[in-house]
Order: C-alpha cells, then sequence, then structure tokens
C-alpha cells in the first residue's frame, strides 16, 4: 500500500476502510399456473406433483412439462410429507439477511413417490448427525399461518425410521 | 402474493422477489482518503503525473500507472461540464424527484465527478452551471455523504464573475 500524506483534518480521525454496496434486482416473480397450482395446495397443506404422461415420472413442484418429453404433465398426484435426504450441506458461514443460526443444514428431500428433489432445512437433529438416505417428514407452520409459499414447510425433521438404502435414492442424487 | 386471471381460468399467482448482494468492498488508500474526506466534509483529489488532478482521486495514474500519492484538497463547489436529466427516480437514487445527472468538475479538479444535482426543473440545468456540494445530515464515509449537488446562488463566491472563481486547471 502506498503512503498517502493526508491533510491535517483527516490524520487523526478513523480511516474509511470499506465501504459497502449492494446490489438488488426487484423482480415480480410469476408462478404460472402449474407452480400456483402447487402453491395453492400448499396453503391447505397439500404437496402436489404432477405426472408425466409419457415417461410416468412426478415432479414437484410442477412446472407444467416434463424437461425430458417436452410435453403437458397432465395428472396431478397428491404426495405424502414423507420423503428421504439425498444429499445435504451443512452451512457455517453466516450471511446477510440469513434467517438461521449456524451450523444448519440445507437438504435436497425426495418426496415418497417424487421423482424429483425438493430443497428444503432439516431440523430438530444435531446436524452432524444427517446424513444421506435420512427419512423425514415435513414440519408445517400453524394453521393460520399456512400459505402459498413454500415458507409453510418450516423443515423437515427424522421420522425415526431405518434409513433408506442408497439404491432407493441412487437415480436421484 | 396477488393473482391474475391465466389462460385456464384459473389464477396464477404472482409475487415480489428481491435478489441482493450486500457486497463490501475494500477501498485502498486513494478511495480510503476521499471517503474519510466525505466523512469529515472535505472532498480530496489526486494530483496525476501529467499535473491534472482527479477526482474521485484514482490510485494509480491514468497515464503512467504509477502509484499516484498527492492528494489535494479541492473546493466543495464547482462546475457542470455534462449532464441529463432523470425524470422518474428509481428507489435507490440520491433523490427522490426528478434530477440532473451531471459530471462535475469541482474547484481545483481538472476531472468530472458524477452525481447527482437537486435542480428542480430541467430548464435549471445547463452544461457550465455552477453547483455545490449538499452535504448528507449524517455522514458515514459513503457517497452519499454527498447528499446531491445544488445551483450554486448567482453571485456566490466561486460563481461566474467573482474574483474566487477558479475555472482554470490547478
Amino acid at each position: 500500500m502506498t503512503a498517502l500524506t493526508l491533510p491535517p483534518a483527516l490524520q487523526d480521525v478513523e480511516p474509511v476502510r470499506s465501504i459497502v454496496v449492494p446490489a438488488g434486482l426487484r423482480y415480480r416473480f410469476t408462478a404460472g399456473q402449474a407452480t400456483s397450482r402447487f402453491l395453492r395446495g400448499i396453503a391447505t397443506k397439500r404437496i402436489l406433483g404432477e405426472r408425466c404422461p409419457a415417461c410416468g415420472k412426478v415432479y414437484v413442484p410442477p412446472r407444467g412439462s416434463c424437461p425430458a418429453d417436452g410435453i403437458p404433465t397432465t395428472d396431478q398426484v397428491e404426495l405424502p410429507h414423507q420423503g428421504t435426504v439425498t444429499t445435504f450441506c451443512v452451512v457455517n458461514l453466516q450471511f446477510y439477511g440469513q434467517a438461521m443460526e449456524v451450523p444448519y443444514v440445507c437438504a435436497t428431500v425426495l418426496i415418497d413417490g417424487a421423482d424429483i428433489g425438493l430443497f428444503g432445512l432439516v431440523q430438530e437433529i444435531p446436524f452432524d448427525q444427517v446424513r444421506m438416505g435420512l427419512r423425514v417428514e415435513a414440519v408445517w407452520v400453524e394453521d393460520d399461518q399456512l400459505a402459498p409459499t413454500f415458507e409453510s414447510v418450516r423443515w423437515w425433521r427424522p421420522t425415526g425410521e431405518p434409513d433408506a438404502p442408497y439404491d432407493s435414492y441412487r437415480e436421484h442424487v | 402474493m396477488t393473482s391474475s386471471q391465466g389462460q385456464s381460468g384459473q389464477e396464477v399467482l404472482s409475487a415480489p422477489l428481491v435478489v441482493e448482494y450486500p457486497f463490501r468492498r475494500t477501498l485502498g488508500p486513494a478511495q480510503s482518503a476521499f471517503f474519510t474526506g466525505l466523512r469529515e466534509g472535505v472532498v480530496l483529489g489526486m494530483r496525476g503525473s501529467d499535473g491534472r488532478v482527479h477526482c474521485p482521486p484514482p490510485e494509480y495514474d491514468p497515464v503512467t500507472s504509477e502509484d499516484l500519492t498527492e492528494l489535494v484538497e479541492l473546493g466543495t463547489a464547482g462546475m457542470v461540464t455534462t449532464w441529463t436529466w432523470e425524470p422518474s427516480p428509481r428507489p435507490s437514487q440520491p433523490l427522490d424527484r426528478p434530477f440532473g445527472w451531471a459530471l462535475v468538475r469541482l474547484d481545483g479538479a481538472d476531472t468530472g465527478m458524477l452525481h447527482a444535482v437537486d435542480a428542480g426543473s430541467r430548464d435549471r440545468m445547463a452544461t457550465g452551471m455552477r453547483v455545490r456540494v449538499r452535504w448528507a445530515g449524517e455522514r458515514s464515509g459513503t457517497m452519499a455523504d454527498i447528499a446531491c449537488f445544488e445551483p450554486e446562488p448567482p453571485g456566490s463566491p466561486g460563481s461566474p464573475g467573482s474574483p474566487q472563481s477558479s475555472q482554470e486547471p490547478a
């Protein structure tokens, strides 16, 4: 760092060494019809996927079409509130806007009967005991707090069942 | 969350979505001095190898790329060298009413600094107009410590025709 000579008035004050320069993008997100159906289900404590008529795969949340076959998903499928952790991440860093205390666990949960994992938090278990294959169930907000948002599922917690065998979710890792 | 009618007659949901990155940027010696100065109510420039004074101050010489070290205290008024009008300000902009974006060449500097001019109307903006700093009420060492520039009243020290006028490069 080059030594600069500051004017006398600035020599005895604490220097400013950094500035915060936020970059923000303000969008309006429009869910589309399929995801709107899903979010309405969430508001009534139901998890609704949609099935591709060609390959039979069930997508949740549904986007209205099958990315493999390129055709509309036609059948709505109500899914259970249990699933399997296929992969996870322990978050150890505090960051701006964070709602959770570190360390906490983000995971991909493969709901029973679905063919794609859903992102969620895993709680009610020590962070260092979360593992692939862990069986979990959705923990919902109070009924009067239910709304058409992912935040209606507070997190996922262990069901206490034995871990799912790797082969049962290996296609989804 | 709001909704509108979709093609099938079902309502499509829609909601605000904000993606925000609160970057913190270290300043280096030249900009550190500049922002410290703003917090203390002083505007600093940097003299380059060719004698020109740049504001805001660069860390390296624009011509030779050598380190620069000669800070220069500038006046807090200057001249608009070019400008454009902002008729509908956005939320994060310096002013919440229509204003001018201008390059302001402060007295004692040879380059222009981009900032807002609270001119009130487009008709009051002109290349060559004299403006002065309006300091923010509370200053913390950011560009917003200069709330904006405002037109300098006629007859002010440093305005055209007054003895203190300093239009020549330092």
